[in-house]
């Protein structure tokens, strides 16, 4: 056989589906014949620099996988039944347009839900078709929407612009730039490496940093690979990470380890708080007819309040010298006087609560610890912090993440070479909207965003993210109220197995609805709850921009594989049908639109493959709120309501909310729920990572599935010896919502009183129809944690701690 | 006669994380059924003490093993060394992966059957 004749190699990047990723490496696709023979890590690319992960190196199981759907499927028995009529692709859309036709009619296009997995190359696809339909209700199916967009809404309220850790991803040489700066330090704050890319970081950058010298904190109350190896590792108990963050602050204001520079120029520590209202000092306050976006602070040279013009980004007069602490006394308009303190001040209160021996009970970490730790980020230059999921997993998300940015801002780390530095979209090109930026693909009017699910209760969605708010979406499939809800769209999403808490609510809720389509890549438990299946792409198979941070990527069609349509196609010929004003022609007229601002068109992109904003591009770093790079007007400062840092934030006040970060407890702890405790005495952590998996995928990938065959608890000797369970036996997992099995992993990686479990399995090979839906209701650790308690502003979740108890499987 | 040894596989493992990339390299480039392949990873535990314990990963070459003789004879790397996700291991004659052993700790030199 003449092997190799026809061998071609596709350069392309990876953006799921597929591999399940994040990131996006650049990868050789070797094709014989149409077929993809083997996939290797382009040793060219900056990201990767060649190296590739274990889902992306099976790539041949998972594209010519036998189970892959390959043609449209239309439900010809009962939901759940499994008996399934392969259709046509225009037979598909022609029913779709014509019952999701009928729903918008008779109930409006907000009736109908747009719902996603994790995103990736969907995001902007979705968006694409909810909004051609009229629907601002595109949802991101996790309770909380707890995972990235909280922690982008929390920072971009502190500071106006997303940051991650400097890891030279901005050069094509990479740490080899001049400009660049190894970390001393790095805080990795609940991350695990075999995750590899979340937050849009290759995991693996970290090692290569420790090799040159970086070292490691590690907070985290599992021991991973990072914690076994840091110079510092804090075992807390989870969902404290709040208390720890301020722990830190407390530490680092007390002993003077911070930056005074960089608190009195760039941020609103020296605004004035109104002590009879607690609410900042604005110059409508002050002067009929000032401006409420104008705020106010105590000039100790002419022992007089200064006006600070948010708009003008200065104040206005000229040297000044604000008071940063202090209390004064100001003149309201009606004549009264008024005791104003600084934002430094009530900041520093608040701080001054979480003394390091009050954390360190709240914690479990040792004082010494938490103290050694704190100085050793303090003082180490440049640090930075690169933080997981975890972060986003707790209610109360967005005061934890303002307590971690100010960290970062504090110890001037921020926008610097080696610190967090800002990250924005290459060349600023947006695809759709996002949090801090205004895609090309968004909404038509305000007025198609009024029936947004959520926007009116929660102040975050309606700044930063455009989504519909999970808990209250499934709720109100229910209740009807204040609309009914007809019709879901899924598209890569699994909320029966993957990204569903409470998932026997999704199924009911899934059942209750008059239509509902799935796009996937293969049948899943939640796929057999639908009216339509269609059969997507991997990125193998299709031309897309990667528009996610920089560097800019193309995605290059490969191969063609059945039947299958790529999100994009799928979504794009829909849209067509259900808007009249649709603009574009094909797609690629589309990717050039989404590019512009690079100057590239995406024929050219594809044949450079990457591209890097240039030095002064605002999508390049470094010091770029000092350059006037991060505002719209060209100003120095920061995309916030003040135009600096907000230690206070005004947007948390206008929102009701606590302006200063500070710990909340979460709702199911040993210390919020002392009398469940006694019936389920230990920590349930969830969402173990697998470095073969991601999330609910990938459980029918032979190479991949023998690395982690079952379902894993882990479980600490002595907890495993009281509860008589041996290594690999089967146990239950218990509390208040439902009990799961898992296989004990004895390890010493868990404190003695937590366990924690892998998410998001279920079992390809088992019967697909009801009951069994895949087994997934054997192991899906998801029936244990409640829908419905998002934090104050909507975001986060409790997922990382809960309360369970154990006992052996008696078979 | 015994048999010559040339080349080997040095595993740098303080930073083996355990990614599992090498394994499933390995089993694309020769399509092995799950179950073989020319690399294990092994997990090693190890308590120490103040409640400390350490955490190591392991790459093992395995009698199915053959050092990538095809690729290394067109001037490639082994496609396990290639993809290492954080390129820790490296391929090379045995006498100079030999003396970079004394560069640093925590590292092993395997020389498989081949
Ligand atoms: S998951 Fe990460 S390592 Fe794997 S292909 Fe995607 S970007 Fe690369
Ligand atoms: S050297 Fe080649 S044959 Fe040996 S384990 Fe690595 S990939 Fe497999
Ligand atoms: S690829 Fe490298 S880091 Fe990953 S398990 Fe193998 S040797 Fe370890």
């Amino acid at each position: 056989m003449a092997r190799g004749k026809n061998r071609q190699i596709v350069r392309t990047t990876t953006w799921s589906a597929g591999p399940g990723c994040h990131g996006g490496c650049g990868v050789l696709a070797h094709i014989e014949d149409g077929k993809l023979v083997k996939i290797e890590g382009d040793p060219e690319h900056p990201w990767n620099q060649g190296r590739l992960c274990s889902r992306c190196l099976a790539m041949t199981q998972y594209i010519n996988h036998p189970d892959r759907l390959t043609r449209p499927l239309k439900r010809v028995g009962e939901r759940g039944e499994g008996k399934w009529q392969e259709i046509s692709w225009d037979e598909a859309f022609d029913l779709i347009e014509q019952r999701l036709g009928r729903i918008r009619e008779e109930y409006g296009p907000e009736s109908v839900i747009f719902s996603m997995g994790t995103g990736r190359d969907i995001g902007a696809w979705i968006c694409m078709l909810a909004y051609a339909y009229g629907s601002p209700n595109v949802m991101f199916a996790l309770s909380g929407i707890a995972c990235y967009s909280p922690r982008i809404s929390a920072v971009e309220t502190v500071q106006g612009d997303y940051c991650i850790l400097d890891a030279a991803q901005w050069f094509p040489k990479r740490y080899e730039d001049p400009r660049y700066k190894v970390p001393e330090c790095i805080v990795v704050w609940g991350y695990n490496i075999p995750a590899s890319c979340p937050d849009n970081v290759f995991g693996h950058w970290i090692i290569d940093l420790m090799k040159k010298g970086t070292k490691i904190i590690a907070i985290d109350p599992r021991l991973s690979w990072f914690a076994s190896r840091a110079e510092k590792w804090l075992r807390l108990r989870p969902g404290t990470d709040g208390a720890l963050a301020m722990a830190f602050l407390n530490v680092i204001i007390n002993e003077n380890l911070y930056d005074k520079e960089f608190v009195e120029k760039w941020t609103n520590a020296p605004h004035l708080i109104r002590a009879d209202t607690g609410k900042l000092l604005r110059e409508s306050d002050l002067v009929q007819g000032g401006s409420p976006s104008n705020f106010v602070v105590w000039d100790t040279a002419s022992k007089s309040p200064v006006v600070w013009d948010s708009e003008q980004v200065d104040y206005k007069s000229a040297d000044l010298k604000p008071a940063i602490a202090g209390e004064y006394e100001v003149t309201l308009t009606d004549g009264t006087r008024a005791p104003v303190k600084t934002a430094w001040s009530v900041f520093v209160e608040q701080v001054n609560q979480y003394p390091v021996e009050r954390v360190s009970e709240i914690t479990l970490v040792p004082q010494k610890d938490i103290v050694e730790a704190a100085r050793l980020y303090a003082r180490s230059k440049p640090a930075a912090i690169h933080w997981g999921v975890p972060i986003d997993m707790t209610p109360a998300i967005t005061p934890t993440v303002q307590a971690i940015t100010n960290l970062w801002c504090l110890t001037g780390n921020l926008d610097v070479p080696g610190g967090n530095v800002i990250s924005r979209y290459a060349f600023d090109a947006v695809a759709y909207a996002l949090p801090g930026a205004k895609g090309v693909i968004k909404l038509k009017s305000k007025e198609d965003d009024a029936k947004r699910i959520g926007a009116n209760q929660y102040g975050p969605l309606r700044k930063f993210i455009w989504r519909a708010q999970t808990d209250l979406t499934l709720e109100q499939i229910f209740t009807e109220d204040p609309y009914p809800i007809k019709g879901m769209w899924l598209q890569a999403c699994n909320p029966v197995a993957g990204i569903g808490l409470e998932p026997k609510k999704w199924v009911e809720a899934l059942k209750k609805l008059d239509f509902v389509v799935a796009v996937d890549l293969f049948m899943n438990p939640t796929t057999q709850l639908a009216d339509v299946v269609l059969p997507a792409t991997t990125f193998l198979e299709k031309d897309s921009v990667r528009s996610w941070w920089v560097p800019l990527q193309s995605i290059n069609k490969a191969i063609t594989v059945g039947e299958c349509k790529p999100d994009i196609e799928i979504n794009f010929e829909l849209a067509r049908r259900f808007d009249p004003d649709f603009r574009w022609n094909n797609i690629h007229e589309l990717f050039d639109e989404i590019i512009k601002p690079s100057g590239l068109t995406f024929k050219e992109l594809q044949q450079k493959g990457w591209a890097f904003p240039p030095e002064g591009h605002p999508s390049h770093p470094y010091n770029r709120y000092q350059k006037g790079l991060l505002r719209p007007d060209g100003k120095p400062g920061f995309q916030t309501p003040s135009g600096k840092v907000e230690l206070y934030s005004s947007l948390r006040e206008e929102w009701e909310l606590e302006p200063v970060a500070h710990y909340e407890e979460p709702p199911f702890t040993p210390v919020s729920q002392p009398e469940m405790l006694k019936e389920y005495p230990l920590i349930l952590s969830t969402g173990r990572r697998s470095p073969v998996y991601f999330h609910a995928e990938h459980r029918n990938i032979p190479w991949l599935r023998e690395i982690d065959p079952d379902p894993i608890m882990e479980v600490h000797p002595a907890t495993a010896g009281r509860h008589n369970i041996a290594n690999g036996d089967w146990v239950w997992v218990e509390n208040w919502l439902g009990r799961c099995k898992f296989r004990a992993k004895i390890t010493l990686v868990v404190p003695e009183w937590m366990v924690m479990t892998a998410h998001g399995w279920w079992f390809p090979e088992e019967a697909g129809e009801e009951p069994s839906l895949f087994g997934v209701w054997k192991s899906n650790i998801n029936q244990l944690i409640p829908m419905g308690f998002q934090g104050k502003d909507g975001l986060g979740s409790p997922m990382k701690h809960l309360l369970c108890k154990i006992y052996k499987v008696d078979e | 006669m015994p048999e010559k040894c040339e080349y080997g596989l040095l595993i740098d493992y303080e930073y083996c994380t355990g990614c599992y990339a090498c394994q499933v390299a390995c089993a694309q480039e020769y399509k092995w059924p799950a179950g073989m392949g020319g690399i294990r990873v092994i997990e090693v535990e190890q308590k120490l003490p103040n409640d400390r314990a350490y955490l190591t990963y392991l790459p093992f070459p395995t009698e199915l093993c053959i050092l990538c003789a095809p690729r290394t004879r067109q001037g490639l790397e082994p496609a396990c060394v290639k993809h290492c996700m954080a390129s820790c291991m490296k391929y090379g004659k045995i006498e100079d992966l030999a003396r970079e052993l004394s560069k640093k700790p925590r590292m092993v030199l395997w020389v498989p059957r081949s």
